[in-house]
């Protein structure tokens, strides 16, 4: 697929299959970005994304929650978490009143209840990451789409929302497509990565079999080692060479 | 404790949810009071030495079903019925015209500087106004006359030339902006040509036109607006969600499932004729589309679903009001309406600028 006339992403097939989470890594500028943008039609593609019996997909069917979401001035929480419903919504544009109790219903799960009339504006990025995956989940979408959801959150928060994404997938039976770009956090969370380098897909599949320290390296430009801790994988760089003033050795 | 917290906090999100971009009737019903406050008392206000109890006694009796003496001579109902009422029905009408386009503008554009005049609509209706009273171009059409008819055109052209420079994209609102100013350019400065080739007297009369006149003989002019509020009033209540979804931005908008560009493309189509119109009839009256949705916002917040009607019963409100000042505060003379609003509004939107309140 093409993005101003050059070509960006090629050659990448995936299939996904109902709940299961699927990781998109790679270095910055792989396409991962411009993958899910492309799914919900926001860049023009010449690629194919089709839902089960090959029908195009709708708003009603993939949710994307971006990377820097637009608070605006002014609206409160449950005010933006209603904008979801906008796909579901008749001529007029009224919400019903099953809209509204299904803004409640997904606020109080999300432990937001108390925030309901807060501006946006006035959140910290925890709880504002919280608000957007609420109005992600309104959509009621099968298919979330999850653009570097922690990229600005503290590991802390990065894990309570990952957390709070992998018990709404099993409660509710949803399809998670994920950018991300911390790569333990994607071997711990995702059933399946897929690879991507310069818009290619280089390895997909289980993240013991994507997560090879050769195949990291070389995409990622850096030596690279995976480690195994508590059973989970953990990406990190080689050690590092201590920095010798007159040696001319290299490691 | 604990749970007696949980359950206010419950309660609290049950009521925003049911409140979250639902029409406040007590807001509205505020609003049309106002406005008929006003109305009423510009109808009671006037040269012309009508009594207070005459002029209470042809309202009420104008209610159907209600059967009561009236106590005005016939020359007075005519002066009543034919002059005064419906210049304050036109001012309102037209007020809230200007109000709602101007809601819609500001909507379309993101820009809370954004005032139905952002495209071109009033250098062309000027125009097209100095043509016809100044040159006597002629292009009137059935009940329309020459003047209502030039400006009308004037202001349609001049959008449609900033909607042509622009590419016809609606996608970028910066460049329709910016071509709007261009083309704003190019009609006021054949318009300022056109009125230097005038003599003194028709230069006036150009110019009282310029400045916003409700002076008005019979219904027509009230007739004429009519349709054109009541159709783009329920095109921009229609999209009125669409203006909300906006606020996120194209790429979240498209996402959730809106076309950016269609949406802006209807509502600069309904806000641009509204204006027209209400300028076609009543000259270029400024402020009222620019202030009118920032005064509600400051009231009942962003939701265009209350921004936009309330918009259109305060932009009524204020443009009678405004009228009465115009009739009364040089009397026996009566001052340009729009330099009333220009008065009022432009001192009104310094505060809110000082005050450094923000919208979206």
């Amino acid at each position: 697929m093409a993005y101003h006339g050059v070509e960006v992403l090629r050659q990448i097939r995936l299939d996904l299959h109902a709940g299961q989470w699927l990781g998109l890594i790679g270095p910055n500028g792989s396409g991962k970005s411009t993958l899910l943008r492309a799914a919900v039609g926001l860049v023009p593609s010449s690629g194919r994304f089709e839902m089960a019996h090959g029908r195009t997909p709708t708003p009603t069917d993939l949710s994307l929650m971006p990377q820097t979401p637009h608070l605006p001035d002014g609206m409160s929480v449950v005010e933006y978490v209603l904008l979801g419903r906008t796909a579901h919504l008749g001529w007029f544009g009224t919400e019903s009143s099953a809209d509204r109790q299904l803004a409640v219903a997904v606020l109080r799960r999300l432990g937001m209840a108390s925030f309901a009339e807060r501006t946006v504006q006035q959140l910290s990025g925890g709880e504002a990451q919280r608000v957007v995956i609420a109005r992600a989940l309104v959509q009621r979408a099968p298919v979330l789409l999850l653009d570097e959801p922690t990229s600005a959150l503290d590991l802390g928060h990065q894990v309570e929302v990952l957390e709070l994404v992998d018990e709404l997938r099993h409660e509710e039976g949803l399809t998670v497509v994920a950018a991300m770009h911390d790569l333990s956090i994607a071997a711990r969370y995702a059933d399946r990565l897929a690879l991507l380098h310069h818009g290619r897909m280089v390895a997909h599949g289980l993240p013991d079999d994507v997560l090879t320290p050769d195949l990291l390296s070389r995409v990622y430009g850096h030596p690279l080692r995976v480690h195994t801790l508590d059973g989970h994988l953990i990406v990190a760089p080689a050690p590092r060479q201590p920095v010798t003033r007159n040696s001319s050795h290299s490691g | 404790m604990v749970v007696r917290t949980d359950v206010l906090a419950q309660n609290t999100l049950e009521g925003a949810a049911e409140r979250a971009f639902q029409l406040r009737w007590p807001a509205v019903a505020g609003a049309i009071g106002l406005l008929l406050v006003v109305g009423v008392v510009s109808v009671l206000q006037g040269a012309g030495g009508l009594a207070v109890s005459g002029v209470v006694r042809a309202l009420v009796g104008a209610v159907p079903g209600i059967d009561v003496a009236q106590t005005l001579t016939t020359q007075q109902e005519g002066l009543f019925w034919q002059i005064r009422v419906p210049r304050t029905v036109l001012a309102a009408m037209v007020g809230a015209s200007l109000g709602m386009a101007g809601a819609g503008y500001q909507g379309v554009f993101r820009n809370p500087l954004a005032d139905p005049y952002l495209l071109g609509v009033s250098a062309g209706a000027g125009l097209g106004a100095v043509l016809a009273l100044g040159f006597g171009l002629d292009l009137s059409w059935g009940p329309i006359g020459a003047l209502p008819a030039a400006a009308f055109l004037g202001a349609v052209l001049a959008v449609t030339g900033s909607v042509l420079v622009a590419r016809g994209s609606f996608r970028t609102p910066a460049t329709l902006l910016l071509a709007g100013v261009a083309m704003a350019a190019l009609f006021s400065a054949t318009q300022t040509y056109a009125l230097q080739r005038l003599d003194q007297d028709r230069a006036r009369e150009v110019l009282s036109w310029l400045f916003g006149r409700l002076a008005t003989h019979g219904w027509q002019p009230v007739i004429l607006l009519v349709p054109y509020v009541v159709l783009a009033g329920l095109v921009l209540l229609v999209h009125a969600r669409h203006l909300d979804v906006l606020r996120l931005g194209d790429d979240e908008a498209r996402a959730l499932g809106l076309r950016p560009a269609r949406s802006r493309l209807v509502v600069v189509t309904a806000a641009t004729l509204l204006t027209a119109a209400a300028v076609s009839v009543s000259g270029l009256i400024g402020f009222v589309g620019l202030v009118t949705p920032h005064a509600v916002r400051l009231v009942v917040g962003h939701a265009y679903r209350m921004v936009l009607p309330l918009s259109a019963l305060v932009g009524g409100a204020f443009l009678a009001l405004a009228d009465i000042g115009a009739r009364t505060l040089a009397a026996p003379e009566e001052l340009p309406v729009g330099v009333v609003t220009a008065f009022v509004g432009a001192p009104f939107f310094c505060v809110v600028l000082w005050r450094g309140r923000r919208d979206g």
